[in-house]
């Protein structure tokens, strides 16, 4: 890939800035996510609560299924491989596919090696927990860095928690004396460039957004004032009692995250939210995958 | 004095734009909803992001008919990609058009999907070399009579003005060069005009 493309890609995720960016799994499910405002869409054949219900190996969606969310809605088109699955990677972007979510959501493939990025066209989002992955990920091609939060279990702590260490780490990053850069490098793993960059910008060289567990227009709120430039809502919506009226609700909360009495109203009567499990309870820790 | 520009910061790459207008020295502020139309600004940004997300917005939080009011009075517009799809008249695969108030058709995601985004450099008016990126971008398919075309590429017109708005296909704002973005605002604030 290119230095042009890559950047391009970059550059997408750039326009999705502010937005909400919504797990759908049928054509049906699209136009609804679209109406109610998602500024793209996750295609995949479970949703991520499901995945985790259903155990299993769960893989890349059918083809023809993500083809008739690409048919159905005029906005981007995401999914997800296998962490490591570089041929489901080659064919989703053979499929054209919008971004790919190299996800740890599915079952890894390979428990130690990340797709090489930099050998697709189509750019790629992937999960962190901290600075270091974040920019691990960033130097194997990712044009998109997204909290991995707890998939599937509706609770928010692991996104807060992911998004705050990201946040802290870089804020030390910017502290550092220049001499120091290289042996913060080396602990965290990354290319001193990246981490330079980081120092000299305060921030990511690629759009950061929240994901996981993500259930309310006060979730959203929650983490775009911790510092998160849009919102994935992967279970939180098709599993509520009114997903319209939640998924509108949220993508207002996130434009508007900073007017409590607005996410007051955006709040009220939405109906049943997604049960939600606490990841204290579960045996599956899905964050833990691709590190 | 310092002019005031509005960024319409809904959703998409409002930040962006708002970088490259503290770099050309002007005051920003942000229009999220319609508390904010209170102060008086001098021009407005409209953004590239997803037009169906911003176009939904601006008429849930009421927006969308005090803005196309100034849009109509002469509010100086500097409309980026899903901005230029905002402005159009007509939008040949959608059904809705959002305000309207600039007489051209377009076509959204007119080179695909993110696979045919690409990046060129072109004449912008009498600025030459200008670099473009072109992001899922749309095509302008018709201009009206009070249409200028200030930029082509393969014959299709990307950037448009008439009156005072400027709407271009692509995006200066993800870029340092911000000589279009000059180029606007020397033509458009002279009035001293508030909004």
């Amino acid at each position: 890939m290119d230095q042009k493309q890559a950047e391009l890609n970059r550059n997408l995720a750039q326009m999705l800035k502010g937005g909400v960016i919504m797990d759908v799994t049928t054509p049906e499910q699209a136009k609804i996510a679209e109406d109610a405002g998602a500024c793209a869409v996750m295609a995949l054949e479970r949703i991520p609560a499901d995945i985790r219900a259903a155990g299993g190996v769960s893989r890349m969606s059918d083809p023809e299924m993500i083809k008739g969310i690409q048919s159905a809605v005029s906005i981007p088109v995401m999914a997800k491989c296998r962490i490591g699955h570089f041929a489901e990677a080659q064919i989703l972007q053979a499929i054209e596919i919008d971004y790919i979510d190299e996800s740890e959501v599915l079952s890894p493939a390979d428990d130690l090696y990340h797709i090489d990025k930099t050998a697709f066209k189509v750019p790629f989002v992937c999960g962190a927990r901290d600075l270091g992955e974040a920019l691990r990920r960033i130097q194997e091609g990712a044009a998109m860095i997204r909290t991995k939060g707890e998939p599937g279990t509706g609770d928010v702590i692991q996104a807060v928690r992911h998004m705050r260490r990201m946040n802290e780490e870089i804020r030390r990053i910017v502290g550092l004396r220049e001499d120091e850069l290289f042996e913060a490098a080396k602990e965290l793993g990354v290319s001193y460039e990246l981490l330079r960059y980081v120092h000299e910008n305060g921030k990511l060289p690629v759009v950061n957004f929240a994901a996981g567990g993500i259930a309310t227009p006060a979730d959203a709120s929650l983490m775009m004032q911790l510092g998160a430039e849009g919102v994935f809502v992967g279970s939180g919506i098709f599993k509520s009692g009114n997903p319209a009226k939640r998924a509108e609700a949220i993508v207002k909360a996130v434009t508007n995250y900073q007017d409590a009495a607005m996410i007051a109203e955006l709040s009220a009567g939405l109906g049943e939210a997604m049960v939600g499990i606490n990841p204290d309870e579960i045996k599956l820790i899905m964050e833990e995958r691709g590190q | 004095m310092t002019h005031r520009i509005a960024t319409l910061a809904l959703q998409g790459d409002f930040a962006e734009h708002e970088s490259a207008l503290r770099q050309c020295g002007v005051e920003v502020m942000e229009i999220r909803q319609r508390a904010d139309l209170q102060k008086t600004f001098d021009a407005l940004v409209l953004p590239g992001g997803e037009s169906t997300v911003i176009g939904k917005l601006l008429r849930e939080l009421e927006l969308f008919s005090p803005l196309q009011e100034r849009l109509r009075e002469g509010l100086p517009v500097f409309a980026t990609c899903a901005g230029l799809i905002l402005l159009a008249d007509r939008i040949e695969n959608e059904p809705a058009a959002c305000f309207r108030t600039l007489d051209v058709t377009v076509r959204r995601n007119a080179y695909g999907r993110q696979l045919g985004s690409f990046h060129t450099e072109g004449n912008f008016a009498e600025i030459s070399r200008v670099p473009m990126s072109f992001i899922r971008a749309p095509s302008i398919e018709r201009v009206g009579t009070g249409v200028t075309v200030l930029s082509e590429f393969n014959g299709k017109p990307t950037a448009v003005m008439q009156g005072n708005q400027l709407a271009l296909a692509w995006h200066p704002e993800l870029l340092s060069d911000h000589r279009v973005l000059t180029w606007f605002l020397e033509r458009t604030l002279a009035t001293g005009k508030k909004f």
